[in-house]
């Protein structure tokens, strides 16, 4: 399953980040995901629930979800779009030699650690 | 109350993985291998062309195939039957990619000794494994006529990342409205470098020129 596969990555990085930092125990982890990366964000957070609560470093966290907006650049009149609302069409000269700029990054932004002393 | 510390991380979970790419890029340079990661759709012919390749490369260079699938091992055992080449499974747990360091891992278990050339046969998707590298020298994929030529506009990312394009099943072209050269347009907006060489993997027209391209990479690979 594909965002299960994506949560072990996460959790890869994060104890990573963790052993970095001298972080015993992480609380809450923020993803910027784009609109068109292939993630269902819901699918997502499931599959955290499942693998973080595996692990002593991550049990109980909340993966946070911060979705960034699909842009698309038009290479014909270079005026940029929505690309979930027109797609692969520039709706202002109608070409299709089009590139998509911002949408795909699946990408961990902060971890958040509680700090109790 | 407690307070909430954060953290900053900021990376992208591409980016190991891409470190871990260009290292194994790097290894197989030096060894002189050269590893070609072939995608497609599920059905697409990926195994029937390989046989057929396979077969008009097999006295010219010393070759390997690894096979991708979820969790049957009958395209490895087709391969070996009809070719005589080892081929070997890679367990993917299930994933419906393979990353740069299941690759590696798949790569221990073969014996790189004298290998000229390894084929990757990816897991049949043509989503994820566009955006996991797996520290191949080329990628390659297989379009077949009945998924339609509009594969390049519907699955972008895919076509950009390929540095040849294979339509397979030309055979069957009367009975699809499939127009190629509509087709290597859409190719071409994705991707103007892309190679595209029409076959049929059953007849074997065109599998010659996919033969010669892949000699022409490996001798390529190894002198440069
Ligand atoms: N007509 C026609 N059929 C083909 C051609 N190439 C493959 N096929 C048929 O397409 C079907 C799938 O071929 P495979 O080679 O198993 O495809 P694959 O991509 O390896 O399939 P998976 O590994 O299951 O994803 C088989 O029934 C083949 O006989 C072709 O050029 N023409
Ligand atoms: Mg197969
Ligand atoms: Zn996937
Ligand atoms: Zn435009």
């Amino acid at each position: 399953m594909h965002e299960l596969g994506i949560v072990f990555y996460i959790i890869r990085d994060v104890k990573e980040a963790a052993a970095e930092h001298h972080v015993e125990h992480v609380s809450g982890v923020v993803m910027d995901i784009g609109e068109v990366s292939t993630i269902v964000p819901a699918y997502l957070t499931d599959c955290w629930r499942w693998a973080a609560d595996k692990e002593d470093l991550l049990r109980g966290s909340e993966l946070k979800i911060h979705i960034i907006p699909a842009v698309t650049l038009c290479g014909d009149c270079q005026k940029e779009y929505e690309t979930v609302r027109y797609g692969k069409t520039c709706p202002y000269c109608q070409g299709g030699n089009t590139w998509l700029l911002r949408g795909r990054e699946v990408e961990i932004k902060e971890i958040e650690v509680k700090d109790n002393n | 109350m407690d307070e909430v510390k954060i953290i900053e991380i900021k990376k992208s979970i591409f980016a190991d993985n891409q470190q871990d790419a260009d290292a194994l890029r790097k290894e197989l340079k030096a060894k002189g291998v050269y590893l070609l990661n072939l995608m497609s759709a599920p059905g697409s012919g990926k195994t029937t062309t390989l046989i057929r390749t396979l077969n008009l490369l097999k006295d010219k260079l010393h070759i390997a195939v690894m096979e991708a699938d979820i969790d049957s091992d009958v395209d490895a055992v087709k391969i070996q039957e009809a070719t005589g080449i080892p081929s070997i499974q890679l367990h993917t747990g299930g994933m419906c990619h393979l990353d740069a360091e299941m690759t590696r891992q798949g790569l221990d278990n073969v014996d790189l000794e004298g290998i000229d050339l390894v084929i990757l046969e990816n897991v049949g998707n043509l989503v994820c494994p566009a955006e996991f590298d797996t520290g191949s020298c080329r990628n390659a994929m297989i379009l077949s006529v009945p998924e339609g030529d509009d594969k390049p506009l519907k699955y972008p990312l895919m076509f950009s990342v390929c540095d040849l394009v294979v339509i397979n099943k030309t055979d069957v072209m009367p009975y699809f409205d499939f127009d190629l050269d509509k087709c290597k347009e859409y190719i071409r907006m994705r991707n103007p470098m892309a190679k595209v060489i029409p076959i049929s993997a059953k007849t074997g027209e065109g599998v010659e020129a996919f033969a010669d391209w892949l000699l022409a990479e490996v001798r390529n690979w190894k002198n440069q």
